[in-house]
């Protein structure tokens, strides 16, 4: 049996529990994603942009699901606090794959709607109908996966001309007794005009138990609206993560979307952006710090649909140990789009001889008039600045942590939130350092 | 301090030091002059250990210890410190937190309490006067986009923070105008002491018009062929290197 079918099995066996514990929007989405899945297979290692990654063994473990929507036991907004205080936000937290939205997080929204989609589907269904499930690409069997599984998840709808003045922070938490798989999805859909920062941040807590996070999001960036998305993973080394991003940009739309890896077990981030209206502009960054055995696997697409817009990719690695990063990334710029300028960029440190790091930039063009580029390096630590900082006393384990920081420094000065950039230098200090790996955000372990 | 005994050292294979001699005391100015090739930034580089460089014989006591079985970082907490004849450039590290760490490295090698952020931004102002370096470059990322100059300065305001005991300075003058070298010699000459060594490797006499040494030597052929007193590097300046190789070969 291959590892789809564990969960197609499953589905089949408790379809009338799944569906009476989630939201029509969900429920009608199922058929098409059972129907995908039909004949699909997970991508094995080698195959074509998963050159160091095996989906169907990230999925094999045989992980309970929550159909039965049983509540945990504990209210995460008492018991965890996130790793960036300070930072004035309305805080959304979902506890596995069950969104907790208190009375006070929903105040000082500014017109934002944040709502779970069960509530969504009462109080906001057109934007449901219009959206939900649009994007998400169901070739991908990881996508047909949570489109067929997942009972819950947010709904994040800034309306026209409504301009939030704080960002929202969507705090996700992660914890199982068991070896448990997290189908999770946000829909977030930012009308004409509207403004919106979003900060995602992914903890596990505890350790010991295999998590895998199934994760869906959507983003529709309307007429002239700006969505800047920063997705923080700082979860564990028993945690899996398999996270696909969709994205569509209208007319003179700006998207930002930071990816930044600090601490996981197994990561693969999935972004793929459609720029469908003119002078739209696209931001997608990516930090990845990795040591030990950990794995972070980027693919990236972003495709032009129409002439005058600009994107611009970096993704930016460290790797020590015996730590494996990937990034496939393609831009594709179709016939009849002049004026596209596009850039794609990835650069790797990889700081031990055992690291790892496999890059495959790609361009696709067919229109002439057009500004494409991409550059990749692979590199290790300059040895001649090692040499002139140990001269000065700086031993040789600060000297390769300094090297470490300043690799990433102008990827985190990229980071527009004031309050997300210092304290990224922060934690970035603490990850090359080593002493991030305690669990610094949660009250329950009181570390 | 320190005694350098028949050293001997090769880069990728070839030899280049050929047996060194050299003995330096607390309060001394020792230069070090010879032409191009004749080993004086090797031994520069094998005093403060570059690993690219690989001794083949004979011994180096610095204040009784074996100065060639420490780490770079070691030799520098012992005191001592090289300025470095092309600074590299840092990009993405500040100047302070570089400072930061390689003051409170030394002082934990020593056995002294770390300093508050607040002592250590005083100690900063004090020693950036010293070479007259701007706060500017002082917060920069180290030596990235800085003039030739003022990676010089900033050389010796590195220098001035770390109060080695035998400071190196290896072609410190090169790519100097005389208003630069006026400036990082007077930094040289305020941190001069009594308990303090300096041996200054240098091509021509005029940096020594500013920083006077109390001894010459020439260097040539992996060794020390000539020592006197500060009329040896008159004398070559006149008579040019010619004249050390005339008698040399």
């Amino acid at each position: 049996m291959n590892a789809l079918e564990q969960y197609i099995g499953l589905y089949r066996e408790y379809r009338e529990v799944v569906e009476r514990n989630a939201p029509a929007a969900l429920n009608a989405l199922r058929p098409a994603a059972l129907d995908a899945l039909a004949t699909a297979r997970l991508p094995r290692k080698g195959q074509e942009d998963y050159e160091a990654i095996d989906m169907e063994a990230i999925f094999a473990p045989d992980y309970g699901v929550n159909v039965t929507r049983l509540d945990y036991d504990i209210d995460p907004t008492e018991s965890f606090r996130c790793d960036v205080p300070n930072l004035s936000t309305c805080l959304f937290h979902t506890y596995n794959d069950v969104p907790h939205i208190s009375a006070t997080s929903r105040r000082n929204l500014d017109g934002v709607v944040v709502e779970t989609l069960t509530e969504a589907t009462a109080n906001h269904p057109d934007v449901l109908a219009g959206h939900l499930g649009r994007l998400a690409r169901l070739d991908d069997p990881t996508v047909a996966l949570n489109t067929l599984l997942a009972q819950d998840g947010l709904l994040v709808y800034v309306p026209d001309g409504v301009s939030a003045s704080k960002p929202i922070q969507l705090l996700n938490i992660l914890s199982a007794a068991h070896p448990t798989m997290v189908v999770r999805r946000l829909l977030v859909v930012a009308g004409k005009n509207a403004h919106v920062r979003l900060l995602a941040c992914d903890h596990t807590q505890g350790s010991g138990t295999q998590v895998l996070n199934l994760q869906v999001i959507e983003v529709v960036a309307g007429r002239n609206a700006t969505v800047d998305f920063y997705d923080l993973e700082e979860s564990g080394t028993d945690t899996s993560r398999v996270s696909s991003l969709f994205v569509e940009q209208h007319e003179g739309s700006s998207v930002l979307v930071d990816g930044i890896t600090l601490m996981n077990g197994i990561t693969r981030n999935n972004s793929h952006v459609q720029v469908v209206g003119e002078h739209a502009s696209t931001e997608l960054l990516g930090m990845t710090i990795a040591s030990g055995h950990q794995h972070v696997d980027t693919r990236s697409f972003v495709s032009h649909n129409v002439p005058r817009c600009t994107s611009n990719q970096m993704f930016k690695y460290v790797l020590a140990d015996e730590a494996i990063g990937a990034f496939a990334g393609k831009v594709l710029i179709k016939e009849g789009c002049p004026r596209v300028e596009a850039y794609q960029g990835n650069r790797n440190l990889c700081a031990s001889p055992s690291a790892r790091m496999y890059t495959k930039p790609q361009l696709e063009i067919y229109t002439d008039d057009v500004k494409a580029s991409h550059g990749t390096t692979i590199g290790q630590l300059d040895e001649e600045a090692m040499f002139y900082m140990r001269t000065r006393g700086v031993s040789q384990e600060s000297a390769r942590r300094l090297l470490m920081q300043a690799f990433m420094s102008d990827v985190i000065d990229g980071v527009r939130l004031d309050v997300l950039r210092d304290r990224l230098h922060y934690l970035v200090e603490k990850r090359f350092d080593g002493t991030l790996a305690a669990c610094t955000g949660c009250a329950i372990c009181g570390k | 301090m320190l005694e350098i005994k028949d050293l001997c050292a090769s880069v990728e294979g070839k030899e280049i030091l050929k047996g060194v001699n050299l003995t330096v005391r607390p309060g001394e100015v020792h230069a070090i002059m010879g032409p191009n090739g004749s080993g004086k930034s090797t031994l520069s580089a094998v005093l403060t250990g570059n690993p690219a460089y690989t001794v083949t014989g004979g011994s180096v006591q610095f204040y009784g210890k074996d100065l060639l079985a420490l780490s770079p970082e070691d030799r520098a907490h012992e005191g001592l410190f090289l300025s470095f004849q092309y600074p590299v450039e840092i990009p993405g590290v500040s100047m302070v937190n570089f400072m930061k760490v390689a003051v409170n490295e030394k002082r934990k090698y020593l056995g002294l309490k770390e300093l508050s952020a607040s002592e250590f931004l005083k100690l900063m102002r004090e020693k950036r006067a010293v070479v007259e370096l701007d706060n500017k470059l002082a917060s920069r990322a180290v030596n990235e986009g800085f003039s030739g100059g003022e990676k010089k300065r900033n050389e010796i305001f590195q220098m001035a923070m770390l109060e080695p005991r035998l400071s190196i300075l290896d072609e410190t003058d090169s790519g100097l105008d005389i208003d630069a070298l006026r400036i990082v010699a007077s930094g040289v000459n305020r941190l001069k002491s009594q308990d303090n060594a300096t041996i200054v490797i240098t091509h021509y006499q005029r940096l020594l018009d500013y920083i006077k040494p109390d001894f010459v030597h020439i260097l040539y052929k992996g060794r020390i062929v000539m020592s006197a007193g500060p009329e040896l590097a008159l004398e070559l300046e006149e008579k040019g290197y010619d004249w050390i190789k005339q008698n040399n070969d």
